[in-house]
This record gives C-alpha cells, structure tokens and sequence, in this order.
C-alpha cells in the first residue's frame, strides 16, 4: 500500500530533446493518495500509456523521480515495487488450476500452505470464483480469467498498488457492467491504490473516484467525474468529456464581457478585469448541450437561433442550432416540443465557461 | 431506383442463416438493419448486393429480377468494418479506381474526386498512402471510394465499429448530411440501438435470421411490436417486469400493487409482462401516477454527460438511464419512481398490447 507521487516529472524517446514537441509525458507534478480509485484517462497517443509504465517500472523516466511513500524508486523493476498489473488480456497459467493460479504470487513468498488456503479462499469469494477454484484456468471464460489476473494481485498483503491497463477490453458487453461493479466492490472494501488506464470515459467515470484526464503528453484535469462534466478546466476536457461534448464559441473581449458575429455575453467584473490584462491570444466560450437554456418563443434577453438539424435519439434530442451563423448543439427532453424553424435560446451564467489559451478562467477569488 | 426483396431464404450447411426476409427499400432512403452479433445482417446485405444468391426467393432491383445477377453487374458499392484500402494506391488513387474502372476521363476523373475528397474532409491528404493516415481518414477514404461512382446501392457493414467514440459521434452525423442529397439507397448494419436513433431513416431489426420489425426509425421504436422488438431496440436494455392485471389493481411480481390509469383501464385481467425504458425513470417523481419503489444501488455506470444506473430490490433489477453525473456508493438505498403512464403491456406471447400513448408535449 502505498502513496505514488510524480516529482518533476517528464519523459522523452529522444536523447536529447529539444522542443516541448519532443517530450511524450511534459513536466508534471502529481500524487496518487494511498487507497484511492484512480482512473487515467485521454485517446491514443496522449502519454497515458507511458505514464503508466513509469508507475510500474517497466520505464524509467528521462527526468524528475517517481515516489513510492516517499522513496524514489526510480530504478526499481514492477517485482520490486510490488506493483500487481491487470493487462487488456487475462495472464493466466493456462494448464493451473485457479487455486493455484491464485495462491502462486503466496508460495513464490514462502508462505506457509495453511495460510495459502485461507488467503486463496477469502479472494476467491470476493471474486465469486468459489465454484471454479479446480478447474483448470484454460477452462474458463474471458471474464473470469481477467477475474483470475486480478485475484493474484488481491491475495499479496504487501502489493502497493494494482495498474489496470484497460482491463475489459476482450469482456462481452452484457458482462462489462458486472465487473465494474466487482472493481468497485473491491476497491471498497481493500484498501489498495488502484489506478485504471482506459480512453473509454464510461470505464474511467465508473471507476474512478478522481480522474486524470491526459491531452498532448499532460494532465490537463484531475478531478471527479462530475467536475469534468459541470467545470472542465480544458477545452479538451470539454470535447472529451460528454457526447456529444461541450460547445466552444471563439469570441473577442468586448466592454462588459465578449463576444462573437452580433452576440454579447456578458461576464462578472472580475473576469472583465482578468480580459483587460491576459496575454492570451485566443478566447473561446464553452457551455455543455444539456445546459443552454432553450424556448420556442422569445423570452429575457434570448438570443435567436436558426434550427438547422434535430437528432432524434429516441428518448431526447439533440439539436443543432445557428446563432448568428455560429453551430451550436442543444440537449433537448423528449417531452419537449421541437421548435420550427426558430429558437430563442440563453446561456446561463452558472454555465457558461470562458477559456484563455484553452484554460478555464476561474471567475472565483 | 428502389430495392426488394421477396420471401429471401439462405442456408449455409444446414444453418438457416436468413429466413424467409421479404424487404423494401425505397428510392433515395436510409435503412439500417440493426440486430446482435450473427443475427444476419452481413448475410442480408450480402444477398442484396448478389456476393451470394438466396436459396429461395428473389431480389428485385427497380422491378427487374436480378436474384441471379453477380455483383459486378451491379453497380453497388460496400465499405467494412475493417479500412479496406489499396495499400499502395494514394488516397487520390484509391477513391479513383472505381472510375478508372468505369473508364472515365482524366478530367471527370479528377473533378470528381476532389468533390468527394472535399465532402469527406479529406482533400489535404490526397497524395499521400493510406497508412499514413489515422483510422478515420482511413475510413472516410474507404467511404469516398464507395461514394464517388453514384452506386446505386451503398452498403454499410458496421463502418464505425472500429473508431473511438468522438470520431464516430462526428462521422455518424456527416452520414446524415450525406445522403440527404443523393437517389442512392443506403444500407447500413450495425449492432447499436442508438446508432439507428441517430441515423434516423427505416429500421429493420434482425434476430437469427428473421426481420423482427421493420418499418420508419422512429415508429420502430416507439411501438415495438413484440417484447423481442422492444428489447433489441433499446441500449441500456429496455426493464421488463412480470406483473397481473385484476380489477382496478396491478401488480409487479405479487409484491407491488398500483392502481390503474386510464391508459392500462382498456386492457383485460391477466397476466402480462410490463416494459418500461431506462429512460423513463427518475430519482424524483414528476407525475401524480409514479410508482415509488424503494431500491439499492448495484452500480451507477458514468459515460460524461449521463448515468447508467443499476438498483435492485428483493423484486426487481432495474436500469435508469440518467442525464447528468450522479455519483453513489455500491449498495446505497435510494428509490426511483416509474412513471406508470410510461408502460408498455405485452401479452403472455409477447405480443405488444399497448405502448404508452404521447401525453400531452409539455414544457419544462
């Protein structure tokens, strides 16, 4: 069990990097509390990959040090930092029965065989492997091997932490959501670090207590699942997060806020006072479908919008607007009467986000 | 020109792989053939496009029997699951061939291939192989090569399967905008229920070989014919609960009874299994009529914006499908409320009874 904590932390391929382009992981500080459910989340290509394997040792970074409570153990092998790793396909000893399977990381201790059968005995129950502790493990489907792999992680007493490198890959769907549910169960009730690497945002948010959202070789936000959706503090975070994802409108500072085309918006003082100053150079609007506020009638200070196009998904809508030759996607309930032609629509101001650069600009002090 | 076909039957060493599909499509339209992994899809459309030949039955291209007629007399068109591209062709090769094939000339050639090169958004890419792009460039260029000749026939054979989510949110709505201007008729299979939503046009459901129901994307889905229908047409899967209808009373499971509204007062007593879509409940009650049940939270499921929540009681399990980030603890106590004017009734056969009526469109 253990605290994980990135100092300085940064990773090139090349020997001697010039340009931040150059670095697959940018500079980054960053702590994995012991005992929390992690989850590293961004696409292909974004570092998350090789973060993890500077976690697990099977990389050791070009700068900066890993911590492990408190030690570096930058040149430590995965053995020696008693990580437990569960990869996309199940690691099983094929021709094991799952008993053994499971009491192998035990004996490889030396420890002795009556606390073998206790140990082996608790995991598999937590596991609901009780009824195929004889089989052989290649007897087995997919999902209760992957079961197994996570078994021979749970039964060591002395593991830091277990890495899940997108762990469902090659379950059935109709069986995914009952070992998120296993993982969840067990998280609570072990009290393990356990960090889940996935691109899928249903894996990561169902998962994860606290998720690290990667883009371009940095973490961009770490926060809970619902921070991601109601204040992604990246544009990136609010295209990734959500389907579809947030609304973002390039906008000029304008006297009392901003704006774009005909529309002004306007923002608290403090943000004012913030656009008087920034160096940034590019401004952009966010507000998530679900959150614009949308009428058939004109109403307040609403602005109209042409409908362009209405997706039906059944049970909602989503629609496709044009406000001042601009597209913007509205979450619409299916109680809701689609309005022709036009709409008025507003943002309200709990909702709508500006960003500087892509950073959100937090209004608060 | 429109597309039928007549009592289609297909057997592959004694496996009935299609059984007995008669289907029409109309000109200029969009169908997707929606069902599970092996429930036909590919084999349909391998009989529309004539790679195989049915059994039984006949394909009718435009009023003409063309059930014997090999593909490459057809002028059809297929793009896969896989990005199937010529490896060593350009991009702008590879969307040209079946041009060349056709022996067009160089100008019309080159016209018509920026044309669609530009539709797909991969125009900048034209000189270079295909391996050199993402997957989703590749895909569009195999999509560009299927729509540069004006097939007459497009099929699609799950197309986005391979793409992450973002990709296939954006590519599915440009499939949209696509055909909406083009005569062709479009074929699209995939295995999703919300893909179909989205896609809009005719949805045909297939099930081990058999059309289940076909018919206008949103009637398909609103009034799911049998329990069969509504179940495969729902993603998560729609709740189904046994329950009985006696006098003014029905109950769930001999264990929860509720009085009836207007709309379950037309159906006779007996016993009938009770649909309700995951959708539909909620974590507050909004009408006079809800069912309040008292529940544990198995496990809330977060893709971003929504939850898929699972609860059950010593009754039931159930699903909620909720808009918004609602984060619980495994096994926390909540109760959700089913809103009963939202129920389908399907008999003993699993033959539709009812389907909840519209109310009123109210404003929120």
């Amino acid at each position: 069990m253990a605290e994980i904590r990135l100092q300085h932390l940064a990773h090139s391929y090349t020997r001697n990097p010039g340009s931040v382009d150059d670095y697959a992981l940018r500079e980054l500080e960053h702590v994995w509390a012991q005992g929390g459910a992690y989850a590293l989340l961004g696409p292909s290509g974004c570092g998350k990959s090789t973060l993890l394997n500077i976690i697990s040792g099977l990389l050791s970074p070009s700068h900066g040090q890993v911590l492990f409570d408190g030690k570096v153990v930058n040149e430590l092998s995965p053995q020696a930092r008693n990580i437990a790793q569960v990869f996309q396909f199940p690691v099983v000893y094929d021709t094991m029965s799952v008993f053994d399977n499971l009491a192998f990381p035990l004996r490889n201790q030396g420890l002795d065989e009556a606390r073998v059968r206790s140990k082996v005995a608790e995991i598999a129950e937590v596991l609901d492997l009780g009824a195929t502790l004889n089989k052989k493990a290649r007897n087995l489907s997919a999902d209760e091997k992957q079961k197994v792999s996570m078994g021979r992680g749970l039964v060591r007493d002395d593991v830091s932490a277990i890495l899940f490198d997108e762990p469902l890959t090659v379950i059935d769907p109709h069986l995914k959501w009952k070992l998120r549910r296993k993982l969840k169960q067990i998280h609570e009730q072990f009290n393990i670090t356990m960090i889940y690497v996935t691109h899928d945002q249903l894996e990561a948010s169902t998962f994860a207590d606290k998720i690290a959202v990667m883009y371009a070789g940095q973490i961009v936000q770490f926060g809970t699942p619902r921070e991601l959706f109601e204040r992604p503090r990246h544009t990136f975070v609010g295209y990734f997060i959500g389907s579809p994802g947030m609304n973002l409108i390039d906008v000029q500072a304008q006297p009392g806020g901003v704006g774009f085309a005909g529309v002004h918006l306007p923002l608290p003082e403090v943000v004012q006072a913030y656009l008087a100053s920034t160096p940034a150079t590019r401004l952009q609007v966010g507000i998530r479908p679900e959150f614009v506020q949308l009428r058939e009638a004109p109403f307040d200070d609403a602005h109209q919008a042409r409908v362009v196009d209405v997706e039906d998904l059944g049970t909602y809508r989503i629609l496709t607007l044009a406000l001042d030759g601009v597209a913007l996607k509205v979450r619409l309930g299916e109680d809701r009467v689609i309005p022709q032609g036009q709409a008025w629509i507003s943002f309200p101001a709990q909702w709508l986000m500006l960003y500087a650069d892509d950073v959100l600009v937090e209004a608060g002090p | 020109m429109s597309l039928t076909l007549e009592h289609v039957s297909r057997s592959v060493d004694n496996q009935r792989w299609i059984v007995d599909a008669s289907l029409s499509f109309e000109p200029g339209s969009f169908n997707v053939l929606l069902g599970r992994t092996l429930s036909g899809k590919t084999s349909l459309m391998r009989l529309m496009a004539g790679l195989d030949r049915p059994d039984q039955g006949r394909v009718l291209m435009n009023g003409e029997d063309v059930t014997g007629r090999p593909v490459r007399q057809r002028n059809v068109s297929m793009v896969y699951q896989q990005f199937i591209n010529y490896p060593t062709l350009s991009v702008f090769e590879n969307i040209a061939s079946p041009l060349r094939q056709a022996r067009m000339n160089e100008q019309e050639i080159r016209q018509k291939v920026h044309q669609t090169a530009q539709m797909l958004r991969i125009e900048p890419f034209l000189q270079r192989l295909p391996l050199e792009l993402s997957g989703g460039q590749q895909q569009r260029t195999a999509m560009a090569r299927a729509l540069v000749k004006d097939a007459e026939l497009i099929l699609f054979d799950e197309p986005l399967v391979n793409l992450d989510y973002k990709l296939r949110e954006e590519l599915r709505q440009e499939m949209r905008a696509l055909f909406a201007s083009r005569h062709c008729i479009a074929v699209y299979a995939t295995t999703e229920p919300n893909e179909a939503l989205a896609l809009g046009g005719t949805t045909t459901i297939l099930h081990e070989g058999c059309i289940v129901q076909s018919g206008a994307t949103a009637q398909v889905y609103h009034q799911p014919r049998t329990v069969l229908a509504a179940e495969l047409f729902s993603e998560p899967p729609i709740n189904l609960i046994d329950g009985r209808i006696s006098g003014n009373e029905v109950s769930f499971a001999g264990a929860v009874h509720f009085a009836m509204n207007a709309d379950l007062r037309r159906i006779g007593d007996g016993e009938y299994r009770f649909g309700v879509r995951p959708s539909h409940i909620s974590l507050v009650p909004s009408n006079d009529d809800d069912l309040e049940l008292a529940v544990l939270v198995e496990l809330a499921e977060i893709s971003g914006s929504e939850t898929f929540l699972h609860v059950r009681n010593e009754h039931f399990r159930i699903i909620l499908h909720l808009p918004g980030v609602h984060e619980y603890h495994v096994d926390t106590p909540i109760r959700v409320f089913i809103p009963t004017h939202k129920l389908f009734v399907f008999d003993s056969a699993g033959q539709l009874v009812q389907a909840p009526g519209a109310r009123e469109a109210r404003i929120a």
